[in-house]
């Protein structure tokens, strides 16, 4: 198998150049189902890395378990595709260890609030440099369409098949909540706008959480009657709002709706860069000590 | 019209899942057999809308010089 070195002169398939240069044409098609929007969202990430010129090989995808961790295996960089939930706690290491890397997580909501929760509100209180892009389908797609923690008090899955009766998660409130720097949501419809939030998060120095409402018309719309990918996407088209827009509305008027935008932007000392002035500031002292 | 882009559909990798031509602007594609195509008399715009949203990278905008002209006159 020869190694692809992202030169598109030697492209010898069908697909795009940006396709050609970040992901595994080896590995393509994908898995995922007609319609997932989870290959919508990782071109958007491609395409976030491609305007901002990073280096193919200072930047690690780390992903957990689920459907849109698959994405680890498809994207042609470093990548490590990691136990159920612990994405964070590995580029947390990746990051402490090479702080000038480029550590992009990718993973769905299950992964990243269940399972994961605890990783996403330590990781987002310390405020280590990472980039969380989660591909949010409101449904554990991968075993069979169980409820997760972002599916919407009411609605139904295969273990709630007369609805489900939590409350839903707000990812990008609740990586807010507990500290993280940048927290935006976008959507598998907005492709333009999700790629510069994906943009802004990995500009940021500390944690960014970009929560991006993916399309699962296989198990989520399937099980509520939301129709194909088409009505799903067409749905995200027209209940979207801004945040400014949202700031005006009743929580009656806000039911139902997709508030996608940048939400919260607040700069805090990133970790590694404290982690290593104290390394230094310590190291000075035992020599003056000497 | 000359233009230097084309619309290059990789239909081996195409699932049928509409999206392409349920949101392109012109109405230029449509799904037959579960697989896309060009509709019939339409424009296409080379907008690109289609290359953005296909969740499985089998539609795209590309330069036809070169090596590539021989993907655009396939279909």
């Amino acid at each position: 198998m020869t190694v692809n070195t992202g030169d598109v002169s030697k492209k010898t398939q069908k697909m795009s150049d940006l396709i050609y240069k970040y992901m595994r044409p080896e590995h393509l098609p994908h898995i995922w189902c007609p319609g997932c929007g989870n290959g919508i969202i990782m071109r958007d990430v491609a395409q976030a890395i491609e305007n901002l010129g990073l280096s193919r090989n200072q930047t690690i995808i780390v992903s957990g378990i689920g459907c849109s961790s698959r994405a680890a295996g498809y994207m042609d960089f470093n990548t490590i595709h990691t136990t159920h939930g612990r994405a964070l706690a590995f580029a947390t290491g990746i990051k402490l260890a090479n702080p000038e890397l480029e550590v992009i997580v990718i993973a769905g909501d299950g992964d990243l609030a269940a399972i994961g929760g605890n990783h996403l509100i330590h990781a987002a209180r310390r405020n280590i440099g990472l980039t969380v892009v989660c591909m949010n389908n409101n449904i554990y797609g991968m075993t069979g369409g169980q409820y997760s923690p972002t599916t919407p008090t009411g609605e139904f899955g295969t273990t709630a098949p007369y609805g489900n009766l939590d409350r839903s998660f707000d990812i990008a409130g609740l990586a807010y909540g507990a500290g993280a720097s940048y927290a935006a949501r976008g959507s598998a419809y907005h492709v333009q706008q999700t790629v510069s939030l994906i943009q802004e998060g990995i500009r940021n120095r500390g944690f960014s959480i970009i929560d991006v409402a993916s399309v699962c018309p296989t198990y989520y719309g399937r099980k509520n009657k939301k129709g194909s990918a088409v009505d799903m996407l067409k749905w995200q088209r027209d209940n979207a709002v801004t945040p400014e827009q949202a700031a005006k509305m009743t929580p009656e008027e806000l039911h139902g709706k997709l508030v996608i935008g940048l939400l919260h932007h607040t700069q805090y000392p990133e970790f590694t860069y404290q982690y290593n002035e104290l390394i230094e500031r310590l190291a000075k002292e035992r020599e003056d000590h000497e | 019209m000359s233009s230097s882009k084309e619309l290059i559909m990789n239909r081996d990798w195409c699932k049928g899942c509409g999206i392409c031509a349920a949101f392109c602007p012109k109405h230029a594609l449509e799904i037959v057999n579960g697989k896309v195509q060009r509709s019939e008399g339409s424009t296409c715009v080379l907008c690109g809308q289609c290359e953005l949203r296909c969740p499985d990278y089998a539609i795209y905008i590309a330069e036809t010089e070169g090596e590539k002209e021989q993907w655009v006159k396939s279909y």
